[in-house]
């Protein structure tokens, strides 16, 4: 019964502030090109961080070192105590860290269902020859891992299109099923990117409210990058601004708005 | 009518619902009481298990304070913790107040201030909100219990009661004194069928809602006799989707499930609801006209979009229904090739579509609320689905006519109900008496005065007639029948539900009294429109660009003719033919309050608000601008303004084989 979603949820731990990810001097170039230079960060535990810049700050690139799917030149990245700096995607899912993508990245052919299933299977540990039979360990397993969804599909409301093939959804809703593909891994860090592209008010706002849930209810530690700025400065407990692969500003929301550096990277200065 | 009044004597000492529930944990046991589908699986309670449950809760509302002659406040969706409630309250004496979970604050805080709750037991942070919200409004409210926690872990207000927590009072009290059960269990048997067993508000079509109070003993056997006239055992079961306020769900699944005993399946959510509905597969089922309109529409539109073979097999067999399939479902001699023909398209259509909707396993399935078209009732029915109409009021506990199994028609809703007395009016009001007849408006003794006539009849305000054959047959509202300039008698729904009939027609207003001819608005329905404009590359962002779409004014222009036509066949009706007609900028909406919240056109109310349409239909304009204030969800105001057509209309000579038509 609802009762029930209730207990898997740990409260965060509001301004418990212990360190969960740290950026150190982190620099990523494409040949000569510098798509992040030398920046350093960090993310706390239960909290809210946005990453925002304007275009081509970078902003993807560092979601992207963080998650493994690029390896920095410099610098190095320790999350959860671990220090490393070349890390495949796949690692950082087994650490915690699972991400939504800006363009949706979602099996269209397969169902809601079925998708956020997947989002599971890194959590499955039966063996291929079992998860081949479908029978015994294997079949109990996928029962638990089926709960688990469940709640994912209660949490985010889209018990109604639990069947439905994911390509026929209206685009606000394929974000939500992404959302809840990412949720599926149980992340200690979850990555958004751009959650609220291409949506209408009403979408983001619905966005919005899941995304403080998850952060709230589930409270799972969350790093975004978003260009609405009213967005940003309302979920945000900390943001971090970045203009051309450089760091200018970090620091709570009403700080960073009214940073003379930042103004000037988004409005442009005269020369 | 009260020869069954020795029968009834014999289940006399059954007169409430909390007894019935204490005989069906007795007697069904181990049978499905309640099943919710939750987190993807359907949970499921025996009456044993509902019994255990409703103690609990009952129990604990006690030790929260709540007293004989109390009332309670139920809000949300179709919920078992929300069913349990009606019958924990009643199992205490208190009066339980179900409420339009979709009603705005303002509305709902009138209801409970009205009402005097002392309690609210409430679907979700939904409800506490616009609760909390209203407070100051309701000074009796004594506790808020909620059934969701969802979203609620931060609020802290001393009102403020999980359902849990309740029930973990009711547990401690059972477990301290073990005789609190058994005192519990007295009560319900010493509690007198005088009491009032539920207070409903009625959707309030006509100004503010106002509190219908049902006696236990009357509400016991009116729901009774109707179990009795449909055969409905425990074997049975339904889909409660119908809204937890209205008078419909009350009866016909929470009272009707009570005294025969069958399973109520609550669904998953509102959106889930024709999912569900399959899963179900209820074996009794209601829905008002508009929902089996809008299934047939869905199912047009799919078979539109199927292959040409498909297409082939559905229109021969459908067509193979249509003549046929009446006369086979009532029993009629039909040719034995027709009815294989109609067993071979039973296998092919009938039988998988009926599963597709939901209505496999259904034995009896109501219609009422609205009239339904002929030629729509006829489509369910032939394909052997006993669709039934009956015709009913909050005042009445529901049935006043319903229609038997072996004499169903589209245009009437059947004779007098089990046990009740219906008579006409010499000015043509149809004035009813029955068991489940309510004992009067809560604090409104006046209002019930002027409802109820000294000999004990409650006026309907419905206008209408016994036909030939004893069915009785509704017209309009007896106030809103009025004539043209001309004379000609003018009923506006008998106009609108024509209109209607047409997939493509989502609502109509139909003005006219007083007036030289009729005039009407319409609402296009944006799926079925929608979907053409897309077949036809008709691009459209918004219902009002589309509304307003000159391709769209022509097939609605098609369809106003066909209407005229129509009704030109009917002496009747033939005078009060469609002259001009327009289709609204925007649809009508109850968040406006343009519809009741079951979804009723408020058409005095539409006439005020687009008073420059109205008068633009019959000051010859082509066009008229306007600007209107709409309400959002959340309450926010904006604005909406748009220049609308008006478009003429064909009339036609009246009947008489008078095909030739005439511009007007």
């Amino acid at each position: 019964m609802s009762s029930r979603l209730a207990e898997p949820i740990a409260v965060a731990e509001q301004g418990a502030g212990e360190m969960l990810m740290e950026v150190r001097n982190v620099s990523l170039s494409f040949g000569g090109v510098k798509a992040i230079t030398d920046i350093s960060f960090d993310i706390r535990k239960g909290e809210i961080r946005a990453i925002i810049g304007p275009n081509g700050a970078g902003k993807t690139s560092m979601l992207n070192v963080i998650n493994g799917f690029y390896t920095p030149q410099k610098g190095e990245i320790v999350f959860r105590g671990n220090t490393r700096r070349a890390m495949k995607p796949h690692h950082a899912v087994r650490q915690g860290i699972a991400r939504t993508f800006q363009n949706v990245a979602l099996f269209k052919g397969m169902s809601t269902l079925d998708n956020i299933m997947a989002g599971r299977s890194v959590l499955m540990k039966r063996n291929l020859f079992w998860q081949m039979v479908w029978h015994g360990p294997a079949l109990a397993e996928e029962i638990e891992h089926r709960e688990k969804v469940e709640e994912i599909i209660d949490f985010l409301e889209i018990q109604h299109i639990r069947r439905t093939p994911v390509g026929k959804l209206p685009y606000g809703l394929q974000k939500r099923v992404e959302l809840g593909r990412a949720l599926a891994m149980e992340p200690s860090l979850l990555l958004l990117d751009e959650p609220m592209a291409g949506m209408n008010l009403e979408e983001k706002e619905d966005m919005s409210r899941y995304i403080i849930d998850v952060n709230r209810q589930r409270g799972t530690t969350i790093a975004l990058i978003e260009h609405d700025m009213g967005v940003v400065m309302d979920l945000s407990d900390r943001v971090v601004v970045l203009d051309y692969g450089k760091k200018i500003a970090d620091g709570v929301p009403d700080a960073v708005k009214s940073n003379q550096a930042v103004i000037d990277a988004y409005l442009g200065v005269a020369h | 009518m009260v020869t069954t009044s020795t029968a009834r004597a014999a289940g006399s000492d059954l007169d409430t619902f909390p007894k019935y529930l204490l005989l069906n944990a007795a007697r069904f046991g181990d049978k499905p009481a309640m099943r919710h589908k939750d987190f993807g699986i359907w949970q499921s309670w025996t009456w044993a298990q509902q019994l255990d449950e409703i103690r609990k809760f009952a129990l604990g509302l006690k030790a929260l304070g709540l007293k004989s002659g109390d009332n309670i406040a139920i809000i949300g969706a179709n919920r078992p913790r929300l069913y349990w409630t009606f019958t924990a309250a009643q199992s205490l004496g208190a009066v339980p107040v179900p409420v339009y979970g979709d009603a705005v604050a303002d509305e709902m805080a009138y209801v409970l201030d009205h009402a005097a709750v002392r309690f609210a037991v409430v679907q979700d942070q939904e409800q506490v909100d616009k609760i909390l919200g209203t407070m100051a409004r309701i000074p009796s409210l004594g506790a808020i219990i909620y059934d969701e926690p969802r979203g609620l872990t931060n609020y802290r207000h001393e009102l403020l009661h999980s359902f849990e927590s309740v029930q973990a009072r009711g547990e401690a009290q059972l477990a301290a004194d073990s005789g609190s059960g058994k005192a519990w269990e007295d009560g319900i048997r010493e509690a007198s069928g005088d009491d009032t067993s539920v207070m409903l508000y009625t959707s309030g079509t006509t100004g503010r809602s106002k509190g219908v109070m049902i006696s236990a003993r009357g509400a016991v056997n009116a729901a009774r006799d109707t179990a009795t006239f449909d055969r409905l055992t425990e074997a049975d079961s339904v889909l409660a989707y119908l809204p937890l306020a209205w008078v419909g769900d009350h009866y016909l699944n929470y009272a009707q499930g009570y005294v025969s005993g069958f399973c109520m399946n609550c669904p998953e959510s509102s959106e889930t609801v024709a999912q569900d509905l399959r899963e179900i597969a209820p074996t009794f089922y209601f829905a008002p006209p508009r929902v089996f309109e809008s299934l047939l529409t869905s199912v047009t539109i799919r078979m539109e979009d199927a292959g040409r073979l498909k297409r082939w097999i559905y229109k021969r067999w459908i067509g193979v229904a249509g003549r046929h399939g009446e006369a086979i479902l009532e029993g009629r001699p039909v040719p034995l090739l027709a009815r294989l023909d109609y067993a071979l398209g039973k296998f092919l259509i009938y039988q998988p579509l009926r599963d597709v909707l939901g209505l496999s396993n259904i034995r009896v399935a109501y219609t009422a609320g609205e009239a339904i078209g002929q030629d729509l009732f006829s489509f369910f029915r032939s394909l052997g689905i006993n669709l039934k109409q009956l015709y009913g009021q909050t005042e009445a506990f529901l049935y006043v006519t319903c229609q038997n199994d072996s004499a169903v028609r589209a245009d009437t809703v059947g004779p007098a109900a089990p046990n009740v007395d219906i008579r006409i009016t010499d000015a043509g009001e149809v004035q009813f008496r029955s068991p489940g007849q309510f004992s009067g408006y809560f604090k409104q003794d006046e209002t019930t005065a002027e409802t109820v006539t000294e000999d004990g009849f409650v006026k309907t305000g419905d206008a209408g007639f016994f036909d030939a054959s004893g069915q009785l047959k509704i017209i309009d509202r007896a106030k809103d029948v009025g004539k043209l300039k001309s004379g000609a008698l003018f009923a506006p729904k008998y106009i609108e539900n024509t209109l209607k009939f047409f997939p493509n027609i989502k609502e109509a207003v139909a003005y006219g009294d007083g007036h030289d001819f009729v005039g009407v608005f319409l609402n296009i329905d944006l799926q079925a429109v929608g979907n053409w404009a897309e077949r036809n590359n008709i691009a459209y962002a918004s219902y009002q660009e589309l509304a307003g779409h000159r391709q769209v004014y022509e097939i609605i222009a098609g369809h106003v003719d066909e209407t005229n036509r129509r009704l030109s066949r009917e002496p009747v009706m033939a005078g009060a033919q469609i002259r001009r007609f327009l289709i609204l900028h925007k649809e009508l909406d109850a968040d406006d309050s343009e519809l009741t919240r079951t979804q009723k056109v408020r058409r005095t109310f539409v006439a005020e608000r687009y008073r420059p349409l109205v008068e633009a239909l019959y000051d010859g304009s082509a066009e008229k601008f306007v600007d209107t204030e709409v309400t959002y969800e959340d309450g926010r105001k904006g604005r909406i303004s748009a220049t609308v057509k008006i478009a003429e209309a064909r009339t036609y000579e009246p009947a008489s084989g008078g095909q030739q038509g005439l511009a007007a």
